[in-house]
Formats: structure tokens, C-alpha cells, sequence
């Protein structure tokens, strides 16, 4: 089976959600669209105070190249732009619109559209219009990714289904309610990439989503399928990569240089959605679950809504919850308060009663060496723990730390109970802060 | 702020092992050689190591207190080096030798270090090392059925075959963890089943020695000299429980390859050209020194930048 060297094996939890349908949100009154939901430029408002929007509007257009147009998913009036506080706590520019519940849409949405008579100019202008980014986590704007210089010459566009965090079911559900958008979606894909051909990247443990791609996929020339061994971070881009077609890339490379394209699933979807139907980006699919929420599920939100409302949506927080995680619980942030709005980065709510890492115990490292086992990336993380506890940034930087993606599998597997990924993203601030500063000087 | 909920940075799941779960591990895998050693050379064995498995806890337990540092025995460690300790001595000893041996492995060689992770040289071969220097006579001492007797190393030495299925089946004289070939697999193969230690060190320690004894002893035609070499004496016990001690051996994989075989080469070396029983030991020790080199010199390459 695919796969690649180190990764850990948590318990899946895919349970609390696997067997929920998606099922759609009512947006509330009040939706806020930050400005910055992307990798890159902060995108500008072309709209004011008082004007009356549609859903599928652009309301805030992408500043350059590496920036995403911002979508209203609401039809209303825009009531403010202004600092709102983000999920994460911080104040962030946002727009807000004040729902008028009618939902109108934008005059040509939802007519279908002849994707075979596009060419991939045109469908790249479509994506960078609908505002799409990678709906995996990384937010990199999407027409970006889809044109490289090497365009022609791409081989292959890995569809990355392997959902490796725990508990995440949003690609499982995807791949097992819409086949058929995630195969249109890639032969969009493919007419941008003439000479590249398609896989479907699932992990083992969604072996029956993967039987049902079989299926579909059968006569298929140009995509296929292909299974994972189930393992984190299986999904990583270069991990996966690698699994897939044994080519290796350094955190300095970009899969396009390699041949390669990566796109998760949603974001196939989104693709699908905004060229076939002129549905730009706007909704999004989020797990929320976790035994401290009343109930769980696989939920279609509206882009804007806040958090509070999709948690009430599955009854609410219990009483004993301890904990709250937007995103996996490998890489995703605990936030203190539940405020701000679902933004296209928003993949996950997982709740928490008892949290798993409240009563850790820090013990002395025994050199036991299961971080270097697990690093992906084939880092000495207990070396590097060591550089980073007297703040040694050329020693750290000496041990390649700064090749290290935060996937998390050291913290999770250390006997010792080091928090080391967090100490990584600490030192490789500090790395850069240290650069920069450097640049300056000269 | 009450309401407030938890924050920590990723990730927010954890695995269940921890540092006392890996050091109970590794004291069931100490039980046969325990059990073993109890059986061959009677209740005197199991009062050893229960004393200085005692002493050994207990010097963590006053050297916390009186440095005012956080009690630590309850990472089990101690236990470990107490029970390693005891395994270590001749059932002849007078019992001051392993309460003594404890209280240098703990004070000398682990808490004046640091403690647990901090030691450079592992604590139980310290103890050892030091006994055997200060208290020669009583740690030569092998008795077997209560009678002083050559250890199957020594009759190897004079040229003199030894009784193969006795030296692995341990009914000979020799130290309590020693003696037993077997009892030293069991152990063996439920720390690489359990994945608490890497093959790589006894594997390729054991081969080296193995290609030194033939090379260089003369003997290498004689198969019962060259494994009788390899059963006898401490040399298994230390290469499966000693040498893999994770704080004292080196983390990278190279790393344990290149350790094994520097090992290897020292027990070679001690075997043919020393007069000591101790070559186990010291060699293990040397290497110890040598680890901070060895893992600075076999720093994996991260992944996509092997080449460059």
C-alpha cells in the first residue's frame, strides 16, 4: 500500500460523523466576511455601507495575484465595514451584511454552463473569480495553483480525499454524496492540465468511498483512483506526493516543479460548482462534532456565519465541555471563546469534555528517539527540542528546523510529554524574525 | 473569565505511553532473567535485587528531597537501575555491595547529572564499574550450587570446551541476569514486540563481535569456542538491556548502527586481549562517551533535501 516513512496512528474518532448526511444551514441574521480568508493579499471592498448585495456577489476583489476574491453568501444590505474579532481572537477586516433572508441570487447563477468550451485560460479566470481557494486548510488562492509556469507539463493532479486528521469526515461525505461533481470537477481540472492525469487519493480506512470511485472510475482513461495506508499526516501535500508518485520535494519546492498538482477534494468541488453552475465559492462543508456538543454532524454552512450559530445547530455545547478546536485536532487551534465567523478556512468544530492534554506532565526527554521515528520530514526533533530550549536559532536552523511542517506527530507520540511542535513554531518565528532582520541591516 | 475554555497548541490529542509505561516495559522484560536467577541461585538473588532496587529508589527519593528538586522516583526509572544493578552482581556478595553500587549508579552517575535523560554514562554499569574496582574480590566471586567455580568464560580462555546447552539454558556460575541465555531472549523479543527498542544496536554489536572472535582468536574453526564466546559472560545481558539504554546510546539509526559496531569491537577487544571480567561493562561505558559525537555526525537528512 501507498505510503510514506515515519506518521503516527491516533484513533480515527471518524465515527461521531461518518454516517451523517450533509445537511444545509440556515444563515442568521447577521453575516461577517473577513477580508483575509487566503494565503496573501488582504482582498479590497467594492462595496459600501448601505448597498444592497445578492448571494454569489463579489463583494471584495482580490488585491494582485496572490489574493482571493471575498463572496457574499446572503443576499442583504451591508451594514458595516469595520474590525471584527476572528475565531482566533483576533481583530480582523471585515465586511458585515445584515441578512434580508430572501435569498436572490446574482442574476446568472445556478444556469448551466458548457464547461467542454471553455479553454483553461477561461476556467482559471471563472476560479479566480468565484473566489476559490484550497478548502484543505492552506488557503492558497486556487487559480495560483492552477497556473504555474509549467502548465503543459504538469503529470500528475493528485485529488488529496486522504482526510488523515482524526475525527474529520466533511471529503468522506463529499466523496460519498458527489461522486459524480468530484469527477467532473477533475476533468475541469484536466483541461487546464492537457498532459496530466487525475488520481483520487483515499485512505484505507475509507476503503468503501473508494470501491464506490472504483466503480465509477471504470472505463476511465484518464483518472483513477488510488489507496493510502491510513496514517497522519497521509494528507500532507509533499507527503502525499511522495506516496503517490515516489517524488521528493523540500519545503523550498513547489509540487509543480516535481509535476505535480494537489487539490483537496472541496476545493475540486468548489471548481465544479463555479464553472459548471456559476456557483462561486461561498459555502462550505464543516464537521462539527466532538462528545462535548449536544449532538454532531456533517454541516453545509454559508460562508460569514458565526461559529455560535453552526454550534447551536447541533444543540449546543454541553455543560462539562472543556476544550473547543477549529480544524484536526493534529494541527488545528483551541480557542477560548466561541466567536467570530466561518471563513473558507473553516474545515472542523471538535469539542472536548475531558481535554486530552490538560493534565500533561512534562518529564526529562529519555532520548528515546520516537520523534525521529514519526517526523515525516526525517528531522532529530529531540536535538532540535534541545536548541530550542536556549533559543539557539543557528543551531536550530543547522538541524534543518526550518524544514519542519508542524505536523504534530513528534508532540503526539513523546513519552515525555514535550510539547515540541510547539516549541518549533516558536524557534522558527524566531528563525525568521532573525532573517528579516538581518535584511534590514544590510 | 471562568467560562473561558482550555488553549494549548496543537496537536490536542496524545498517545498513552509515557515515560513510566516504557520503564514498566522494560521491567517486565527484566521478569525471566529476575525469575531465572531466583531459581539457579536461590532466595539470596531475589534479596539482592530487591535491596538494591530499594536503595537505588530510595537515594532518587532523598536526593529530590534534600536538592529540593521534584520527586522523581515515580518515573521508574530508579527501579530500573536498581533492578539492572542487582542482575549485576554475583550471588555471593554481602548485601552493603548492592546498596552501595545503587547509591553511586543514582547520586554519582544519574542525579548529579541532572537526573533522568541528563546522565552521559548509563547509572547501572557506573555502579557496576564502581564496584568492580572497589570491591574486587567480592564481584570476582562466582559461585554456582554454593560453591566457588570458573564462569564458562574462563574455561573458554583455557582452551577447554564448555557445555553449550547448560551455558543457554543458564545452569552455570556467572552474575543472576547473566547466566541465562533464554531467559535474555524472552526479555529480548518483548522489548522489540512492544517497539521499545531498535534492533539495530544488539544486531549489529553481536555481528561484529561475532566477525572479531573470527578474525582475530585463532578459533574460529572451533563452533563451540566461538558460541560459547557469544552465550557466556555478560555480554548478551549488556547488548540487550545495557547498551540500548536510550539516554546513553544514540538516537539516529545510523547512529545505533555505527555504536553497535564500535561495541562490538570493544567487546572483541576486551574479550581477547583483557584480563578483566569487566569488558562488557567498560566497553559500554566508552561507547557511552562517544554518543553525543556519533549522533552529531549521523544527522539524518530531511526529506526532498537528501541530495543537496
Amino acid at each position: 500500500m501507498l505510503t510514506f516513512r515515519g506518521g503516527v496512528h491516533p484513533r480515527g474518532y471518524k465515527e461521531y460523523t461518518k454516517d451523517r448526511p450533509i445537511r444545509e444551514v440556515k444563515p442568521g441574521k447577521i453575516l461577517v466576511f473577513p477580508l483575509r480568508q487566503h494565503i496573501g493579499k488582504e482582498a479590497i471592498p467594492i462595496v459600501s455601507v448601505g448597498d444592497e448585495v445578492l448571494v454569489g456577489q463579489v463583494i471584495a476583489k482580490a488585491d494582485g495575484d496572490i489574493s482571493s476574491n471575498i463572496i457574499s453568501s446572503v443576499s442583504g444590505t451591508v451594514s458595516a465595514i469595520e474590525k471584527r474579532k476572528n475565531i482566533f481572537g483576533e481583530e480582523v477586516n471585515s465586511i458585515v451584511i445584515e441578512n434580508d433572508t430572501k435569498d436572490t441570487t446574482i442574476p446568472d447563477m445556478k444556469k448551466e454552463r458548457d464547461y467542454k468550451k471553455l479553454d483553461a485560460d477561461e476556467i482559471i479566470e471563472i476560479v479566480k473569480e468565484a473566489g476559490i481557494v484550497g478548502l484543505g486548510g492552506a488557503n492558497f488562492p486556487t487559480h495560483v495553483k492552477l497556473n504555474p509556469k509549467n502548465r503543459r507539463e504538469i503529470e500528475y493532479v493528485l485529488i488529496n480525499a486522504a482526510e488523515c486528521e482524526p475525527y474529520l469526515t466533511s471529503d468522506y461525505r463529499l466523496l460519498l454524496e458527489f461522486p459524480d461533481r468530484i469527477l467532473k470537477g477533475i476533468e475541469i481540472m484536466l483541461r487546464v492540465f492537457p498532459k496530466a492525469k487525475g488520481i483520487i487519493c483515499i485512505e484505507d480506512n475509507k476503503k468503501d468511498v473508494y470501491d464506490l470511485m472504483q466503480k465509477k472510475l471504470y472505463g476511465n482513461l484518464s483518472v483513477s483512483a488510488c489507496l493510502l495506508k491510513t496514517k497522519y499526516p497521509q494528507g500532507g501535500e509533499r507527503q502525499l506526493i511522495y506516496a503517490v508518485t515516489k517524488r521528493k520535494i523540500s519545503s523550498k519546492k513547489l509540487p509543480a516543479e516535481v509535476g505535480v498538482i494537489v487539490d483537496n477534494v472541496a476545493t475540486v468541488v468548489a471548481i465544479a460548482d463555479a464553472v459548471i453552475d456559476r456557483i462561486p465559492l461561498f459555502s462550505k462543508i464543516v464537521t462539527v462534532t466532538g462528545d462535548g456538543f449536544n449532538d454532531t454532524g456533517n454541516l453545509k454552512v454559508r460562508l460569514g456565519m458565526s461559529y455560535q450559530e453552526l454550534i447551536e445547530e447541533v444543540g449546543g455545547v454541553k455543560e462539562a465541555n472543556k476544550k473547543i478546536v477549529i480544524g484536526g485536532p493534529m494541527m488545528g487551534t483551541s480557542v477560548a471563546e466561541i466567536e467570530g465567523a466561518i471563513t473558507k478556512g473553516s474545515s472542523a468544530v471538535i469539542s472536548f469534555i475531558k481535554d486530552p492534554i490538560e493534565k500533561n506532565k512534562e518529564t526529562n526527554c529519555i532520548n528515546c528517539g520516537r520523534c525521529i521515528k514519526v517526523c515525516p520530514i526525517n528531522l532529530v526533533p529531540t536535538l532540535l527540542y534541545k536548541k530550542s530550549e536556549r533559543m539557539d536559532a543557528v543551531g536550530f536552523e543547522k538541524l534543518y528546523g526550518m524544514e519542519c511542517i508542524e505536523c504534530g506527530c513528534c508532540s503526539y507520540i513523546c513519552p515525555a510529554r514535550k510539547p515540541l511542535t510547539q516549541y518549533f513554531k516558536i524557534m522558527k518565528t524566531e528563525v525568521r524574525k532573525n532573517q528579516i532582520n538581518k535584511e534590514t541591516k544590510k | 473569565m471562568d467560562n473561558l475554555l482550555n488553549v494549548s497548541s496543537s496537536p490536542h490529542i496524545k498517545t498513552d505511553a509515557n515515560t513510566r509505561s516504557i520503564m514498566i516495559d522494560v521491567i517486565i522484560s527484566l521478569i525471566p532473567c529476575i525469575c531465572f536467577g531466583v531459581y539457579v541461585f536461590g532466595q539470596k538473588a531475589l534479596l539482592i535485587i530487591i535491596v538494591s532496587t530499594i536503595a537505588a529508589v530510595l537515594s532518587e527519593f532523598l536526593f529530590d528531597l534534600i536538592t529540593r528538586r521534584k520527586n522523581s522516583i515515580f518515573d521508574f526509572s530508579a527501579i530500573v537501575t536498581g533492578i539492572l544493578l542487582g542482575l549485576n552482581m554475583p550471588v555471593s556478595v554481602d548485601l552493603f555491595i548492592p546498596i552501595l553500587g545503587s547509591i553511586f549508579a543514582i547520586i554519582v552517575a544519574k542525579m548529579l547529572f541532572g537526573g533522568l535523560g541528563q546522565n552521559f554514562m548509563n547509572p547501572a554499569l557506573c555502579g557496576r564499574a564502581f564496584l568492580a574496582m572497589s570491591f574486587a574480590s567480592y564481584m570476582n566471586n562466582f559461585t554456582y550450587d554454593g560453591i566457588t567455580a570458573a564462569t564458562p568464560l574462563n574455561t573458554l580462555r583455557q582452551g577447554i570446551n564448555i557445555d553449550l546447552i547448560d551455558t543457554c539454558i543458564g545452569f552455570i556460575p556467572g552474575t543472576i541476569g547473566e547466566v541465562s541465555t533464554i531467559a535474555i531472549l524472552i526479555g529480548f523479543i518483548y522489548l522489540l514486540i512492544k517497539r521499545i527498542i531498535d534492533y539495530r544496536i544488539p544486531f549489529f554489536s553481536l555481528i561484529t563481535f561475532i566477525i572479531f572472535i573470527l578474525l582475530f582468536s585463532g578459533n574460529a574453526s572451533n563452533i563451540n569456542y566461538v558460541v560459547g564466546q557469544v552465550i557466556s559472560g555478560g555480554l548478551l545481558f549488556g547488548i540487550v538491556f545495557m547498551a540500548t539504554d536510550y539516554v546513553t546510546s544514540p538516537v539516529t539509526n545510523f547512529g545505533k548502527v555505527l555504536y553497535g559496531v564500535f561495541l562490538g569491537v570493544m567487546f572483541g577487544i576486551f574479550r581477547l586481549y583483557g584480563k578483566s571480567t569487566e569488558g562488557v561493562t567498560y566497553s559500554i561505558l566508552i561507547g557511552n562517551l562517544l554518543v553525543p559525537f556519533i549522533e552529531k555526525i549521523t544527522i539524518n537528512r530531511p526529506f526532498g533535501r537528501e541530495s543537496a
